[in-house]
């Protein structure tokens, strides 16, 4: 690790121990040394961000405050546009595209003094689990190189685990921050949808897609969340109230909170014995320290990977329509611009993200609407409505994040229905709109990571945070 | 040709909105633009970017309602048209489907009421030019795109299938163009494009309730080529229902060099756009305090501003219609009606819509931006009331008046155009003219009309020959009588 973690880099920055530039450089010096070995990052652009490291510098000798992040370096899921600097979604279709723009998460964390050092790997447009969708070649998990590390913020969770940076940001979409973040044995927590906007993040799914952090400590997922959370007049669907600051209520304990144990969650297909126990052992934990714990049945869950790979496909089979070939990326020439247009898409786009254009496509056709994406719609409903039932006498609930821990690279990627089978506890949160976050709890008989999910109502980021960070203390 | 077959037809009408900015960023929306110069990340759909509604496109949305007496439901949806083509820069265009902004509504066309069926918010695409080949699509070279218009606010308004022929289509678009103009929603320019229609026709036999195989036609440019359009696709039914043809349902487009409708091919018919919610935008739910500034924003409509004018100054419709169809000149005038002495509204209105429209037209100014005020028209209006110039002077004035800025008195000051009407000068006048021709009365008072009325005009021509054309005309045919 270079140098800890982010409350702790930045509180060494601001305090002049360190320079931003040496932190910077430090992080640099660990991706250049280690990173052939792991394959989290798409771009280093070293330069820019000496000279962001630079400007940080440049406000603390002039006693300004260079603020809350100031000289951390951070990860950035290669999703999320950087101005100038190349955004690909690991597809070859976005070949050379530079964004004109930053994503509102890239000019918050640029606003707290965080430095970004790189862009992390995906599966093509984080439409996968594994981070082996990629038109650059898969990441590795730094725990064991062998397996995968999750996904489809494998590349910030690897960089991450590896100890390259102590912040990455990812996208979650059907458990995109928290499965990759239980597979590498990180912090990872996907907001409330609303409560971080998605200016600049390019879309795989709009109404289920929330940015969030990626993280060593729980600690440091809270001040990096106060930072990138918030009301954004770019984005609609951004909840227009601030929210409660999250660093302060960390040490506040579970006395008063009732947690609930998801029966659904752990009997889900797939779900690793160890895996099962760990989420038992943190339901202790958590009682221990005082809260209430019972279980609680969510009988649609059950239903939620179908529902979502419905819904999450027919968005993104009109957010990807974009890439024709026309105004910027790849263009292969054709005859005319229709023929363009599908060579372009043919050449462009890998096979993970055509089968899901081609499942959206049909999902959304006259005479299927309504036994598809319809149907889909109404599960969804159910879903949040049972939720909210679970809610009315629990503050929290608990269930695993990724049914299994890190799987070996190449196990699943010729089995879609296996892989979708990764999403299974984590895709309910986006059908719901809720606030979850995976925390590392000790690991399997192969040593092998796993990881505890956190779940909790629509803006319940605060209690959320606060069994969170019993779980964390009690893990083994 | 079956003679008891009656057209039906529905119109579509997607007008521009005259916002300041794009639907949903913040790019000018403006006509005539370099290519590619009012554009961003949201309007050319980068990855990334999302749209953020409105608010005053919203606001014209509800005042068209309000005017058409649309319900204006609880909240209404956005929802995705998905599919390609290469001026619509997400390859899906953000519409409203299923839950419109406003629904149910009328518009009344020469007494009689067409049903609204719904009017929508929609952005519009960019401009495609094909380059080479003569203009034609199949032969050109290449595309040239421009997306400044991508993203342009448009509002649909759909027709109930109430219209029953091509001259009351174009009433139909004349009298909601004229709404429109009223409320401020729209420039309504159809040769710029900000006011675009698309008809379905049908025919059925009268008397009948059921609706008969639907044909749209696109691409018509103009209010003459919607009737010229309507015209030909009526009797290309009627022949094909005459020979015991089918009507095929298909698009058709109106070709404005051989005065036809053209079927597209059927390939390209094949549209299936997937509507589904918009996932980047939440329903549009306008509070109470916008609806009720939309409405109190809607002033009176053509329909009612001309019966009140032809009413209160007894004035024919057709001089209504004009006043009220050219934009500005009602204000202008009613302005002027205010400020007249001696004249009547109705001489005001023959000078508006005669010579004043005239150099309106011929200046292209609006009513507005004209260097003579209301109030300068309607002394001019007095001017001849009171007996001060004659129509034909007044004509001269005005002229000047309108070119040169002057008012109308300040004009017949400097040009001593005042009429003479002191009945002393007038005699003398004709005494003299009378006293130096005596032939010419002696022939007056032996001949027969004719040549009365031909040496009428010989003494009236010397009358006012000799008061510089100012004596007044009736004042100085009475006097002749008295002296004849």
């Amino acid at each position: 690790m270079s140098g800890g973690t982010a409350l702790e880099l930045a509180a060494s920055v601001r305090r002049g121990d360190r320079s931003a530039g040496a932190v910077v450089d430090e992080a640099l010096e660990a991706i250049a040394a280690r990173d052939g070995e792991v394959g989290a990052f798409l771009t280093v652009p070293g330069d820019e961000a000496r000279q962001a490291a630079g400007r940080v510098d440049e406000l603390i000798a002039q006693g300004d405050d260079p603020g809350p992040l100031a000289g951390v370096p951070v990860a950035l899921k290669d999703n999320l546009c950087t101005r100038g600097i190349p955004t690909s979604c690991a597809s070859r279709i976005l070949h050379g595209w530079r964004p004109p723009y930053s994503a509102t998460v890239v000019e918050r964390l640029a606003a707290a003094g965080a430095i970004p050092v790189g862009k992390t790997n995906l599966d093509e447009f984080a439409m996968g689990s594994s981070t082996e969708n990629s038109a650059f070649g898969p990441t590795r998990n730094p725990r064991d190189t062998t397996r995968v590390p999750g996904g489809s913020s494998g590349g910030s969770a690897a960089a991450v685990a590896a100890g390259f940076v102590s912040v990455g940001l990812g996208s979650d979409t059907g458990g995109s921050i928290r499965q990759p973040a239980s597979l590498c044995g990180v912090v990872g927590v996907k907001p409330t949808y609303g409560a971080v906007s998605r200016f600049g993040l390019v879309a795989f799914a709009s109404s289920l897609d929330q940015i969030g952090p990626l993280t060593t400590t729980v600690a440091d997922a809270a001040l990096v969340l106060d930072v990138i959370a918030g009301p954004d007049p770019a984005d609609s669907t951004s909840l227009p109230d601030a929210p409660e600051p999250l660093v302060p209520v960390l040490d506040a304990g579970v006395a008063d909170l009732r947690v609930g144990v998801v029966d659904e969650l752990v009997a889900a297909e797939g779900v690793q014995p160890d895996v099962r126990d760990a989420v038992e052992a943190a339901a202790v934990a958590l009682e221990a320290a005082g809260a209430s714990v019972d279980r609680v049945s969510v009988p649609s869950v059950e239903h939620a990977l179908s529902a979502y790979y419905l819904i999450a496909p027919a968005e993104a089979s009109s957010n990807l329509a974009r890439f024709d070939g026309v105004r910027y990326g790849l263009r292969v020439d054709g005859t005319d611009a229709a023929e363009m247009n599908a060579r372009t898409r043919d050449a462009g786009f890998g096979t993970e993200v055509k089968r899901r254009i081609m499942l959206g496509t049909y999902a959304l056709s006259a005479g299927y609407y309504d036994a598809y994406y319809g149907q889909a719609q109404r599960v969804r409903t159910l879903v949040i409505r049972e939720f909210a039932d679970a809610y009315r006498d629990h503050d929290v609930l608990l269930g695993p994040t990724s049914p299994t821990t890190a799987f070996p690279i190449g196990d699943r990627i010729d089995d879609p229905l296996a892989m979708y089978l990764s999403d299974v506890c984590t895709v309910p949160s986006n059908l719901s709109g809720h606030a979850a976050m995976s925390v590392p709890f000790g690991a399997d008989a192969e040593g092998l990571p796993i990881g505890v999910q956190v779940l909790a109502p629509a803006r319940g980021e605060p209690v959320m945070f606060r069994a969170a960070a019993i779980v964390e203390d009690a893990a083994p | 040709m079956s003679p008891d077959l009656e057209p039906v037809i529905g119109l579509e009408v997607h007008v521009e909105l005259a916002t300041v900015t794009k639907l949903f960023c913040g790019c000018p929306n403006e006509f005539g633009a370099e290519p590619n110069t009012n554009v961003c990340p949201v309007c050319l759909g980068l990855p990334g970017a999302l749209p953020v509604l409105n608010e005053r496109a919203v606001e014209f949305a509800l005042r068209v309602g309000a005017a058409l007496r649309c319900d204006v439901p609880e909240q209404s949806i956005f929802a995705r048209k998905n599919y390609f083509y290469p001026d619509m820069p997400k390859d899906f265009q953000i519409s409203q489907y299923e839950e419109p902004i406003c629904v149910d509504g009328v518009l009344e066309v020469d007494g009689t009421r067409i049903g609204i069926e719904r009017a929508h918010l929609e952005e519009d695409t960019g401009k495609t030019t094909h380059v080479g080949g003569g203009g034609r699509i199949h032969e050109a070279g290449h595309a040239l795109v421009d997306y400044n218009r991508a993203g342009v606010p448009l509002l649909e308004i759909v027709s109930r299938p109430d219209l029953r022929s091509p001259a009351q289509s174009r009433g139909y678009v004349e009298e909601l163009r004229g709404v429109l103009s009223a409320v401020g929603a729209s420039d309504v320019k159809m040769e710029e494009g900000s006011l675009r229609v698309d008809a379905n026709v049908s025919l059925r036999a009268v008397g009948s309730e059921e609706l008969g195989t639907k044909v749209e036609i696109k691409n018509m440019n103009s209010l003459r080529s919607l009737t010229r359009a309507l015209e030909f696709e009526i009797e290309r039914q009627r022949d094909l229902l005459a020979t015991g043809e089918r009507v095929v349902q298909e698009t058709r487009h109106w070709n404005e060099e051989d005065e036809r409708t053209h079927g597209m091919r059927s390939k390209e018919e094949a549209f299936d756009y997937r509507y589904f919610p918009e996932p980047d935008l939440v329903p549009l739910a306008p509070d109470e305090a916008l609806r009720a500034r939309a409405r109190d924003a809607v002033p009176e409509l053509p329909a009612a501003r001309r019966a009140r004018l032809a009413a209160a100054w007894e004035i024919t419709d057709a001089d209504a219609r004009l006043l009220v169809d050219v934009a500005g000149l009602a204000e202008y005038v009613e302005a002027a009606s205010l400020a007249l002495e001696t004249g009547t509204p109705r001489d005001l209105v023959n000078w508006a819509t005669g010579d004043l429209l005239g150099y309106l037209n011929e200046s292209a100014l609006a009513p507005g931006a004209l260097p003579l005020a209301p109030d300068g028209l309607a002394e001019l209006v007095d001017l001849v009331a009171d007996g001060t110039l004659s129509r034909n002077l007044a004509r001269d004035v005005l002229d000047e008046a309108l070119r040169e800025g002057k008012r109308p008195e300040q004009i017949v000051e400097e040009r001593e155009l005042a009429q003479v009407s002191d009945e002393s000068e007038l005699a003398d006048v004709l005494d003299q003219v009378v006293a130096e021709h005596p032939d010419e009365v002696a022939r007056y008072r032996d001949g027969d009309d004719k040549t009365k009325k031909k040496l009428r005009g010989f003494f009236m021509g010397r009358a006012m020959q000799a008061t510089r054309g100012q004596g007044n005309p009736q004042l100085l045919n009475r006097l002749l009588d008295e002296r004849l």
